[in-house]
């Protein structure tokens, strides 16, 4: 039986994911903002067949409870094979370009929280020598676009931090993994209109799923968005800069 | 933004209000603009029946709340999908009470439709395994139905289309299998006279289902290969396999037409079929074929197509169907997939479907001269004292509707009752004078 912690669990992301860990009988523990909401997914994953499922509310940007909090998860989980990130904002990029507080709220909520959790967790994770680190970053940290580029710098910011980390803990067994995905149709995109490259939270979390399994590096959620950022990130500056996507 | 149903005929302009929660979908109810607003599930329904002004999508409440393993009842919201109920439970040895011919339809969406299955000659249909529900009014009240506990409530809001208000969660009783596959016997009528009379001799068949082709004519009309199925006893609950291929966009419709539909139908009929044998298959081969291809709809190309689904109570169905079939076959229309079903008896839902006897459903490619047609097909089902099903309808008159629905009245006192006549209104229930 697997031990997964969840943190940032009110996401659409990590509740389509954390039902598939529920089929697969897994123990669960939720880290979430709404405490109303946490005790209806423990219902209902215990209910899809997790082991058991624990939660606690959380606020990332409070940083100076995050070691407690995930040492109180430790305690009810023994272990922790997969923990996943998943909370994240999106910012009003308009808004952050003339007022820093937005913008520096914008980077805490995308990008510190998680370094703070990353930090405390990778410590933990080393000792018991065993185990994945999942976060979910974003495409758009793979290129600063002028329209999303103070999202996009949070989560480029955590991606490199990733890239580190995963050599870190390589002697350990640790495995460190990047989802990236693309448009997803979840609570946080619900004013943007939809077209043909939108997934659902649910595919999204089968490449999830999947790809902690294989333990693949980055995952591109859908596949697709990797060969489209092959093309995004192969574009001359000189012509990019005249993009206005 | 650009809405439609299955069908993909009509297309509406509508506003989406996607709620999370219940309180969220209590705002969505109260935050209205004042136009005509319906809930909407997955949008499996063929027509017009899930699209208004504004939309209120039900599918991201999703929770399961409570189940028994004594009992085998499971309490849920509304947007839970069938599909999510067989996945968790199967493996578990429990199956739904009724499944219609996709489970990728909600709970809420199979309530408001009262949908039946290849069962409803033994079991009936999806409401009568419900034993309560609750329902968001229009006022923002929430309140409890059942058969004992606002009944009135209760007959209005299951098959109501989502006319009475919003259904937020439903107590419904699965049942125990002990296999998760379907034994199936297959029977090859020549004609409809046969796919009758084998119908009526395996009526105590739990499950049956006929595939019929629609362009058959004369001494052929209505032949048809009958799948009788039971649940299998081997005691093997596996997890079904989801496989699917995708149909990426809208093919050209020109490439459904007569001598097309006649080929395939004339080939399924004579493929290769083992008639003396049972076999056993899968449960989602059995019941959801056509799941396993994605967006199968786009097939009928760019403007759609609308499924017609008629029932013809007993005495007289055979009758009607031979005319339906005939009328259908001279006009050269037809479909890939036309199914012909015995039905059992009615309920006491307002506006259910089911009655006593004989159900077809043919879809067609959507083109002016199909709705003359229709129509002829229309008049064929009132005079023999029919209906059409409502969740498949984007068409019919109103006054065929309050032919087919004589308990339209009392759905509409009681919507004035609750108010829900001046905020639930769909395009169909606006074009059918509800």
């Amino acid at each position: 039986m697997k031990t997964i912690l969840i943190i940032g669990a009110n996401s659409a992301i990590a509740k389509a994911t954390a039902r598939l860990y529920a089929q697969e009988q897994c123990q669960l523990y939720l880290l979430g903002r709404d405490t109303a909401t946490l005790a209806e997914q423990k219902a209902d994953l215990e209910i899809r067949g997790a082991a058991s499922v624990d939660f606690a509310p959380f606020d990332a940007t409070h940083f100076a409870i995050h070691e407690a909090v995930i040492d109180q998860a430790l305690d009810i989980l023994g272990h922790i094979d997969i923990v996943l990130i998943c909370h994240g904002s999106l910012p009003d990029q308009s808004l952050c370009e003339v007022d820093f507080d937005a913008a520096s709220e914008a980077f805490k909520v995308n990008a510190l929280s998680v370094i703070s959790l990353l930090n405390i967790l990778a410590q933990k994770m080393q000792q018991q020598n065993n185990g994945s680190i999942a976060v979910v970053t974003s495409v758009a940290g793979d290129r600063g676009r002028q329209s999303n580029y103070i999202y996009g710098a949070a989560k480029g910011m955590v991606s490199l931090y990733l890239q580190g980390l995963r050599g870190r803990l390589f002697p350990f067994n640790v495995n460190v993994i990047d989802i990236k995905p693309g448009f997803v149709d979840t609570p946080m995109t619900s004013h943007i209109k939809k077209g043909a490259l939108w997934a659902s939270p649910e595919q999204v979390a089968h490449c999830i799923v999947k790809g902690i399994d294989r333990n693949k590096p980055t995952v591109y959620a859908p596949y697709f968005w990797r060969y489209i950022m092959q093309i995004v990130c192969s574009i001359p500056e000189s012509i990019f800069k005249k993009l206005k996507f | 933004m650009k809405l439609h149903s299955w069908g993909r005929y009509p297309v509406s302009a509508s506003k989406t209000h996607k709620a999370l929660s219940a309180t969220a979908l209590q705002k969505s109810l109260s935050g209205l603009s004042g136009g005509s607003a319906i809930a909407r599930g997955l949008g499996r329904s063929y027509g017009d029946s899930a699209l208004a002004d504004e939309v209120i999508c039900t599918e991201r409440v999703d929770q399961f709340y409570a189940f028994s393993e004594d009992t085998g009842l499971l309490r849920c919201a509304a947007g839970v999908t069938l599909d999510s109920i067989l996945n968790t439970f199967m493996p578990r040895g429990w199956f739904l009470p009724v499944v219609p011919g996709t489970r990728f339809v909600t709970v809420g969406g199979a309530i408001a439709s009262d949908i039946h299955g290849k069962n409803h000659h033994v079991d009936g249909s999806f409401c009568q395994h419900i034993s309560a529900l609750s329902l968001l009014l229009p006022s923002g009240e929430i309140v409890q139905c059942s058969v004992t506990e606002n009944s009135e409530l209760f007959f209005a809001t299951c098959a109501g289309m989502g006319l009475t208000g919003v259904i937020l969660e439903a107590t419904l009783s699965l049942r125990k299998i002990h296999s998760s596959a379907i034994t199936q016997n297959t029977l090859r009528a020549r004609n409809l006279e046969e796919v009758f009379a084998q119908f009526e001799d395996h009526h105590d068949s739990s499950y049956s289902v006929a595939w019929l082709d629609c362009l058959a004519q004369k001494e052929h009309l209505g032949r048809s290969l009958l799948y009788l199925g039971e649940h299998a006893k081997d005691n093997q609950l596996k997890k079904q396999g989801r496989g699917t291929i995708s149909i990426p966009f809208a093919t050209p419709s020109q490439m459904l037409n007569r001598y097309s539909m006649r080929l395939f139908n004339s080939a399924y009929y004579n493929k290769p079929t083992n008639t003396t044998q049972a076999i056993k298959l899968e449960a989602y081969k059995y019941f959801f074929p056509l799941d396993s291809i994605a967006h199968w709809n786009r097939l009928y190309g760019r403007r759609g197509f609308v499924q017609y689904q008629c029932v013809i109570p007993d005495p007289s169905a055979l009758d009607a169907m031979r005319s339906i079939l005939s009328t259908v076959s001279a006009a050269g229309k037809g479909s890939f997939l036309s199914v012909l079903k015995k039905l059992g008896p009615s309920n006491k839902n307002l506006l259910s479907f089911p009655m006593q006897g004989y159900t077809l459903a043919m879809d067609f490619k959507v083109e002016r001269s199909i709705f003359s047609l229709l129509d002829e097909l229309d008049h064929i089902v009132a005079d023999h004292g029919g209906r059409l099903y409502l969740a498949k309808d984007a068409r019919m008159s109103e006054t065929m509707f309050k032919r087919f629905y004589p308990r339209w009245e009392e759905m509409q006192s009681i919507r004035e009752r609750i108010g829900a006549n001046k905020v639930c209104n769909s395009l169909q229930s606006t074009r059918l004078g509800l």
